[in-house]
Parts: C-alpha cells; structure tokens; sequence
C-alpha cells in the first residue's frame, strides 16, 4: 500500500504547530497503524528529519497510552478499537490520512502527537478509589456481589483512560471516564461507603479542568471499550443525591 | 449544638454550590425544561381552539385570565404560572450561557477535518436553536401579547386573540418566521427532551427507546400542531 | 572488586510459621518515626504501585518515579488470564501447600523454598485485598468469587476479572496509590526516568532520574531505594512486553553491584498470535486460559493445505493431549511451547507463514454453545479478531510462543533486598519466586504478595539502623559524580550520528538472542552469539544514528540508552545459559535432553541460583552461587503425561 499522510508537528507546548506531508510506501496492510508510524520515523531518521514523537505502549489496546485523532475520527475508523490495534487493512491503497493529536484545553500538546492527560490522574486522587489499608481487608467471600451488579461494575472499569471521550467531545468533557470510574466503585458494595463523597469530590475535580456533559454521544462512540453513557447518568444522579447527602450533614 | 449550627450553615449554601457545578446547573436546565416542555405543550393545545372559530380561542384565553377566580383575584393565577415560566426561562438561558462560556474555556478546536460519528444536527446546534427560538420569543410577546409596532399586526386589539393572531399570520413574512422559529424549537427539543433524562439521572437503560421516542413524538406533535396555524391561515382555511 | 557473599537470610524453623517468626524477628520503625524516612519506588505496576501505596499507609514518605504519563500505564496492566490463590472455594483439595508445590514443580525446582511457601501465603491475602478495594473479579450466580483452571494446575485457584486481570488489580493499586497522592504522602513524578542509582560507602542512598520532557537530569536523596521495574523480554524485539519495558533500573544497579540472577530464566509463552509481518513491533499474548477450551493441533502432514474446518478428525494431531495424555492442553508454558515448536520445526505450521499452532473452539462451542465461551473469552476473541481479521468462533486460532516474562532479575534476599545495602527489588524484576519457570496466573501473585505484604514488613529492618541520619544531600559528590557520569552518557549517545537506526539494532539483537538463547540453546548457539554479541554491541556504538537533542522529548534516545542496557543484559544472558549445563524450566539446552526430547535436570550440581556480579566486562560476570535448600518437597523430574 501506499500512503499520504498528513502528520501535526509541534516541536514543544508553545510552538505553533502545522501539518506536515509524508508519503510513505510499500506499507503491508497487515501492520498496525502504529507500526506504519514506526517504520516513516525509521526512515525520518535516516533522512535527518526528527522522527514524529507520539505516545504508545502495550499496542494491545489496554493499557491507554496510545491515541490519536486519524481523518477527524479518535482512534481511527474501526469502532472498539484503540489506535494501536487499528490495522492497515482499514485503509485503501493511495488514502490520504490526517493525523493529529487530541486536543482540550487539560490537555496541553507536549510535542507533536503527544499530550498531557495528568488531569485525568487528579480526578482519581481526589476519589478514585475504596479507602482500605493494606491488610484491613475482610475475607473476600463475605460480602456477595450479585453477578449483574459485578459485570456492571467491569464494563465501567473497563476504561483505559486514553483521553478519546475528551478528545471527541465538541466540549471537551471528561464525563465519561470520571463517571466510568464512579460507577465502577459507587455500584459496588464495597464502594457504597464512600460512594457521594466520592461523586461529589471527582465531579468537582473534573470540573476544574474539563467542559460540561451535552449529551451528544461522541464520548460513548469513540470509546475503545465501548463504555456506555448511562454511567453519565449514573454519575449525575449520585452527584444530585451527594448535594442532598451533604445538606442533611451525611 | 456545635454541629447543628454547622450543619445549618451547609443548608443556606447547598442549592447555591450544587448550581455552582456544571453537573448541576445541567440538573437545572433538565428540570426547567420539564416545565417548559409542559408549557409548550399546553400553548400548543390552547392555539388549536383557533380551529373551533367561533371566539372560542378568545373565551380560552379570558378562562385563563380568570383561573381559580374568584378563590384568588383574576389573573392572579396566570401571573403564578407566568412567574414560574419567566423564572424557569432565566435559569435555562442562565445555565445555557455559563456552561457554553465553561465549554469555550475547555476546549480547543482540531486543526484537521472532524468526522462525527453520532452527534446529531440538532445536539450540536442547541445553543444556536436555543438562542433563535429566545429571539424569536421576544418577538412573538411583542407581537400577540403586547401588540407592539412594528411587530404586531394592524388593528391589533387587547383581548382579541383569534383576530390577533389571524391578522398577525395574514403576513406573509411572519407566518414564515413563525414556521422557521418552530421548525427550530423542534429540534431544540428533539435533542432536549431525549437529553434531559441523562442530565437528570433518569437513564436506565431499558427506557432508552421509549426516551428516543418520547422525544421524537414531543418535537413532532409540538412542531406539527404549532405549525399547522400559519400554514391554516395561508391556506385560507382560518379567518 | 570482591562479591559479597550470598546470604538470602531464610529464617529458620517449620516452612509455615517462617514468615511469621520472621516478621517477629526483625526490627520494626515505630508509627512515629517512620514519617522520618523517605523510601524511593522505581515504577508504578502491580509490584511499584502496591508497594508505594502500603509504604505512604503505614507513614514512610514515598517518591514514586514512572518514565510513563500516567502510573496507570504500566504493563502489569495487559496480564490477562488470572491470579492465583490457595482458597480453595472449589473444596477441589487445594491448599497453600498445594500451591506452593505447585510452583516449585511448576519452577522446576529452582526457587527457594521459604519465598514461594509465604507467596502461597500471602495470596489469600491479595484476593481479600483486591476485592475490598472493588477489583472485579468474576462471580457467581450467587455472587460469590468464581475461579478458572490455568496451565501446571490441577486445581481451580485462579481468580479472574474476564481478560483482563491484570488491569484490574493494576488499577487498585494504582487508586490505591492515588488516594496516598491525594494525601500528600506519595510524590508522584511522571515521565521521569530512572538511569542510575547512587551509592555512597556501599548503600544505596538515591537515584539520578531524567525528566523525559525537558531532557534535565535530576538527583533524589532517600533511606531506600525499591526498584519494581518489571522484565526484560524485550531483549528479544519481539516480545509481549509492551514497547518501553526495558532493563535499564535493574542493569544499572547490577552495573553498581546488585547480583543478577538467573538471567537465562526467560519464558516463552505458548499462547501469542504468530508473527504477520516483517516490521511487526510486538506480539500478542492470547491468554492461557484459552487453553482450559482450546484445543491445539496440527494437520498430520506438513503437506495438508486445507482450510483448518476442512481437516478431518483423523488427519489432526492433537499433539498435546497425544503426549501428555494427564495434563492434556494444560501442560506448563515451558512444556507447551516447546512442543509447538517442534511441530513448526518438523513443518506442520499454519497460516500463510507456517508459523503457527491451531487452538481449537470448535469442540467446546459444540459442547457448552457459543454463548458459553464468548461469556469467558470474548474480549481475547474480539482482540484476536481485530489483530488478524479472522474469526476464532468459526476458524482456529493461530498460535505461537513468543517471549512474554523473565523469571531471571535481580538476586534479593528474604527480605528483598538486593546486595546493594538499601536497594530492594519486586515484582518481576527480581530472581525469587518462579525458579526456572513460571506458572499461569502467577506473576500478579508475586508482584502484589512484594509490593502489599513482603517489602513493608521487611524494608523496616533495614531502616531502622538509620533513625536519626537524614538522607544524603543531594548536593553529595557521590550524587554529582553519578549526575556528570549520566551526562557524558547521554552526550555520547547523542553523538551518535551514523547510518542506521536504533530499532534496527533492536531487531538484530533481539534476532540473535531469539535464534541463540531462545526456547532452546545449545553451547555452540551460545558460543556463536557471545562471539557475535560484542561485535554487534561495537557496531551499533559506532553506527547507530540518535536525532535530536538531549533538551526536549527524544525518544530515540531513550531507545538507544536502553538498547544499550538490553546488548550487555544479551551477554550475561548467554553466558548464564552457556554455564547452566543442564535443561530446567524456560531454560532448555539441547545437550541435556531425553531421547523424547523432554528436559534433563542436574540436580547434583545446578539446584542452584547463579548470581552474576558486574565485572566491568559484559560478557565475563563474576559467579557466586546460592545453594537451594530442599527440605519440603523432594526433588522429581516433572512429568504432565
């Protein structure tokens, strides 16, 4: 295959930035997106030209590092998919392919592709998570799950915090993975004790960076794990009642 | 007695905080859309007496002046409601307008083409719609209910509604306003009334269809009965 | 320089009351005092971020350090299958000490007694942990814990969050650690990257780090330094590991004394889709627990072109349940991908490459429907699917060992510290619990049992003789002298301005470690890459091209000084192969086989660890060996037919 691309460079946070065209030929259609961009750095590199920098890890879809708008798209065409696992079959011989990099105003372009999504870190701080000590555990089988509520409680954990429900979101809201990962604890009975403080300390923590939730939908269909938007839902109900909770001083 | 005068404290502030938040000022705007989708859809039932001639439309509207008469003053009710709409309006413009600068500050847009993959006309365009039906609603105060000129049609008369309202749809341009205005409100609510029940929190999954059709058959009927009128009148069937 | 001796500190007495004596014995900090320490923790995964968590709990000041954006990225993250655990909730007569003897068989009988019976332990304690901190492990109908069988077991132990474990009980410590952040006890440094750790009068007393944005090299003081830096299957290129795992923390404090052992310990795993193409960057691990309804076979004759549906019964070879007939498709790793590999050696191959395995679903959806097995597997099919544009539910998957985890790391006592005073080692990055071999599901265990249970017990027992000292000014010489080494360093190899790149030199290396010190190894293999080794290590100094500068993001030359660590790394690999005369585990020579092909151990003279020092000279380590005590289990050649 052959392929045009046009690829945003940006030496650093405060350069201004442009796109850049590449051709880049003799492409398998086996190899991942990924690995297309390997092989232009590759020959960037040889040609004295400093190869694109973008973010990527696991290339197996999980572990969220990797993440780039392709033709206006986050992630790329295929549904479910995180860039890494998108392939070059995806793509016909002679496309031309846009490249860029998420953009919010949270998250700051670090260089070329590359963006600083450590707001998504000082939501989890302020709530993400079940307050217990290292040993003060009760044995597992104690407290029962019903299975609906656990497989529930997965499909919201299933986020890898990659940044496409902010990238794609005309407001650049984080709705979507904070309340992925309210739902995940707030649905479980081992979360429901701290289940409105956390609502309410996480919500306003994303609220310090993002924008706010209009329902479009983008989030839920850029989502690689395919999240549903009814944890929004979730999260604004348990938001309303944390308001309550904390009128009566609970 | 320490803590419950700390806990009274948090009483005066928590409606104040909880509009603070954009989750919340999104509760806000849920909920003043509830009540202005009931009003829209109660004006629209209203207007439909202009088909029964016959000044049953201006016996509508004196029934509503005098609601709850003589229990409370004449238009003393009306004034309750109206109140109540004016308020639920403010806050729906006032959440719009903070949220919509909140979002300016958060995002930055793409340099490169942007493909949607579900985002609708009508959930991208709210504001816009938003903005045009609020214009539009000036507009038509001035004209039916204030008889200001040049808004309001010649002749226009205090009272007389049905012959108001054909005067004012007798011209061709505003008939055409009224039908561009409506089509608007429309899809503001066909994005509105599906969207309100995520921001309130009412969105268990196996109502999603029903909250789809709800809001399809809600923009439907409210732009077919509200447009019916001025088509009516242009087609010569009323007046 | 001399090498300290070898003292892995197992507490005496009865195998199960060890941990607890032990505890009971070594000195404790008080509450009090233990916010006057500051511990550093190299790395955020299972083992790093578990540990950092515990530590800042207990009331020690952490500083966590993770070259990536987010502690939530690490690899620990795409560990799939399981994690196992001695409830036995299936009443199927599982045990702690069933566990523990299954992963000392499972080891091949190279690990030491005492570490792997208290990680038996202790994994009851990480299922209690994980699910209070709401890991969502699957349940039952009556929402109890549910469990799978896994590879080497021959009970159901292994808890599960669908595939995707690993990212599960990541993200609990990760929360975990992040609710320490949020308290201020954890400092959190993202995209920093350990290069060297700094000793003064025989300690570690802190690290040199580089901050991956601004290229600026910074010294941390501390009482302690943890490394929880993971594998270093990427020597390989290929591998399952994610593209940044690298063995620079654990290398560099070799290259400052720390003992590595067992460096040839590698394991391949037999679950991971074949290789597609020539510019592939990494494999994919397809879990094991497919193996529990996968069936794996390989049309009889080398010749069999038909699509995989269109081959009768009578013309697959089953070859797994063929040979060991008990165990079946559950055979160990080591043991599965071997015998794969004989097939793909002997020309049985599939797929357009012939570089693959079937495994089978065909007879379980027959069996259970296909509901059943897409409620157990079907993320890995749909991650199968994505990867190969084929269907598992209708065409076998096509499968192939691939380098996935190394059981080999730095050599710790019982207390996990390395022999660097002051420098602990977890989680896959040190030598202890796996022998030569590991187990499914068995990595989180070790990482977690580290990070949660073992290091906060033990680090206070090294602490506590340093009460009343604050840490080393990082204005120290010893600090700056490492800071000035760093940055002749890091100008060297950015000096390096020739003709190729650094990924090609990967690929070259990792060509060369894959054919020589790979699934199998021979003397004459090994000769063969400690000669080409250092030739290919000259070349690459001399023509690899590093762009950029050192002043912003260059990630070329973060490659290039961890290629450097993986080419030295290579060496000792080959040269603890070349001296381990005899087949255990992952480590297979050819030499020491039966006529079946199945490992010969030699029990009378390697029931040993081998602990490499640093010599200056990569590929001439210095030897000292630990000796294995084996007073529980008796020593058997493992058999799974």
């Amino acid at each position: 295959m052959n392929i045009t691309l046009r690829v945003w460079r940006q030496a650093g946070p405060s350069d201004q930035g442009r796109f850049e065209t590449y051709r880049v030929s003799d492409i398998s259609a086996e190899m991942s997106f990924l690995e297309m961009l390997d092989v232009l750095n590759e020959r960037l590199t040889l040609e004295d030209v400093e190869p694109i920098a973008f973010d990527s890890d696991c290339r197996e879809g999980i572990c969220g590092t990797c993440g780039v708008m392709i033709n206006g798209r986050a992630h790329g065409p295929q549904a479910a998919t995180a860039t890494c696992q998108l392939h070059m079959r995806s793509f016909s011989d002679g496309d031309t392919i846009t490249v860029e990099p998420w953009r919010a105003a949270a998250f700051e372009i670090i260089r070329d592709l590359m963006v600083d999504r450590a707001a998504f870190d000082r939501i989890i701080e302020a709530g993400g998570f079940i307050t217990v000590a290292t040993g003060a555990a009760p044995e597992a089988n104690l407290t029962p799950v019903p299975k609906d509520t656990s497989e529930t409680a997965f499909d919201a954990a299933a986020c890898i915090g990659c940044g496409a429900c902010v990238a794609v979101c005309p407001n650049s809201a984080a709705q979507l993975f904070t309340a992925a990962k309210i739902s995940h604890l707030n649905l479980l009975p081992q979360g429901s004790a701290e289940r409105y403080s956390r609502t309410e300390r996480m919500v306003d923590t994303m609220e310090q960076f993002f924008g706010s939730c209009t329902n479009h939908g983008e989030c839920e269909a850029a989502c690689p794990k395919e999240i549903s938007i009814d944890f929004i839902a979730m999260m604004n109900r348990d938001y309303v009642k944390a308001k309550i909770q904390k009128r009566r001083g609970g | 007695m320490t803590s419950s005068s700390v806990s009274t404290s948090k009483n005066r502030s928590w409606p104040l905080e909880f509009y603070r938040s954009a989750v919340g000022k999104k509760w806000v705007m849920g909920i003043t859309g509830i009540a202005l989708l009931a009003f829209v859809l109660g004006h629209m039932i209203g207007n439909l007496k202009v088909y029964l001639g016959d000044g049953q439309l201006d016996s509508y509207a004196h029934f509503l002046r005098e609601l709850l008469y003589p229990l409370l003053p004449k238009t003393v009710t009306l004034w309750i409601f109206r109140t109540g709409l004016v308020a639920a309006f403010l806050l729906h413009i006032h959440a719009a307008a903070s949220l919509t600068l909140l979002n300016r500050r958060a995002n930055v847009a793409y340099e490169g083409p942007r493909d949607y993959a579900v985002a609708t006309y009508a959930s991208r365009t709210m504001r816009w719609s938003g903005v045009i039906v609020a214009v539009f609603l000036l507009w038509h105060l001035a004209d039916l209910t204030w008889g200001v000129t040049p808004m309001a049609p010649q002749g226009w008369e205090a009272g007389a509604v049905e012959a108001n309202l054909i005067g004012s749809l007798s011209r061709g341009g505003v008939a055409l306003l009224y039908i561009v205005a409506n089509l608007l409100l429309g899809i503001h609510i066909y994005h509105g009334a599906w969207s309100l029940f995520q921001s309130l929190g009412w969105a268990h999954p196996s109502y999603h269809r029903l909250r789809r059709w709800f809001a399809q058959a809600f923009a439907g009927v409210i732009v077919i009965g509200n447009v019916s009128i001025p088509l009516a009148v242009w087609a010569g069937w009323l007046g | 320089m001399t090498a300290p001796n070898l003292d892995p500190r197992v507490p005496n007495g009865p195998l199960a009351d060890a941990w607890d004596n032990h505890r009971f014995s070594i000195k404790l900090v008080n509450p009090a005092n233990k916010r006057r320490f500051k511990v550093i923790v190299i790395g955020s995964g299972l083992a790093g971020a578990s540990a950092a968590a515990t530590l800042a709990e207990l009331g020690y000041r952490v500083d966590v350090f993770t070259f990536h954006d987010s502690p939530r990225r690490a690899h620990s993250i795409a560990a799939q299958g399981g994690i196992n655990a001695a409830k036995n909730y299936r009443n199927d007569g599982d045990s702690i000490d069933r566990l523990f003897y299954d992963t000392i068989k499972g080891g091949d009988f190279r690990s030491r007694e005492a570490n792997v019976y208290r990680l038996a332990q202790l994994s009851l304690n990480i299922i209690d942990q994980a699910t209070a901190q709401g890991v969502p492990f699957a349940r039952e109908y009556g929402g109890l814990l549910d469990n799978r069988s896994f590879g080497g077991a021959q009970v159901s132990r292994t808890f599960y969050s669908r595939g995707q474990t690993g990212q599960q009980l990541l993200l609990g410590a990760y929360q975990a650690m992040a609710r320490q952040v949020g308290l201020g006890t954890v400092k959190l440094w993202v995209r920093t990257e350990f290069m060297d750790v700094v000793m003064k009068e025989g300690r570690a007393v802190g690290v040199v780090v580089r901050d991956l944005l601004t290229g600026e090299i910074r010294s941390h003081s501390a009482h302690a330094v943890v490394l929880a830096t993971g594998g270093y299957s990427n020597v390989y290129y290929l591998s399952t590991n994610a593209m940044t795992c690298n063995v620079t923390a654990i290398w560099r404090a070799h290259r400052r004394g720390a003992a590595f052992a067992n460096p040839c310990y590698t394991q391949i795993h037999p679950t991971c889709i074949p290789a597609a193409e020539e510019f592939q960057s990494k494999l994919t691990l397809m879990s094991e627990s497919l193996r529990n309804d996968g069936r794996v076979w390989v049309p009889e004759s080398p010749d069999d072109n038909r699509a995989p549906d269109q081959i009768p019964d009578q013309d697959r070879d089953y070859y797994l349940e063929r040979i060991y007939p008990s165990f079946g498709n559950l055979v160990p790793r080591d043991v599965a991908s071997r015998a794969s590999k004989r097939m793909v050696d002997a020309g049985q191959g599939v797929g357009p490459r012939k570089n693959g395995v079937y495994l089978d679903f065909r007879d379980a959806i027959g069996r259970l429907g296909q509901q059943a097995i897409s409620a157990r597997y079907d993320n890995l099919m749909q991650m199968y699917n994505r990867i190969t544009d084929e269907d598992p539910y209708r065409v076998p998957m096509r499968i192939y060992p691939a380098p996935h985890y190394t059981m080999g790391g730095l050599w710790v006592d019982y207390n996990l510290m390395t022999t660097i005073p002051g420098l602990f080692s977890l989680g896959e990055g040190n030598f202890s619990d796996h022998g030569a071999n590991r187990l499914g599901a068995s990595a989180l265990m070790q990482g977690l049992a580290d990070g949660y249970f073992v290091l906060p017990s033990t680090i206070g027992d090294y602490l506590a003789d340093f009460l009343n000292e604050d840490p080393v000014p990082e204005s120290d010489e010893a600090f700056t002298r490492t800071e000035s080494e760093l940055q002749d360093r890091i100008s060297r190899l950015l000096s390096m301005k020739g003709n190729r790149t650094v990924d090609d030199f990967h690929r070259r290396l990792g060509r060369v470690v894959w054919d020589h010190c790979g699934m199998s190894r021979s003397r004459q293999g090994l000769d063969q890459a400690l000669s080409d080794l250092p030739d290919l290590y000259e070349e690459f100094r001399a023509s690899a091209r590093v762009p950029g500068d050192g002043e912003s993001v260059n990630q070329t030359l973060e490659k290039a000084a961890r290629l450097e660590d993986f080419f030295e790394l290579a060496m000792a690999m080959c040269v603890d192969a070349r001296q381990r005369e005899e087949s255990c585990g992952g480590h297979f020579r050819e030499e020491h086989q039966t006529a079946q092909g199945e490992a010969v151990r030699d029990d009378e003279n390697f029931a040993t660890v081998s602990a490499w020092f640093w010599t200056g000279d990569p590929s001439r380590p210095e030897l000292q060996e630990e000796n294995l005590e084996f007073e529980n289990v008796k020593l058997s050649t493992r058999s799974y037919k």
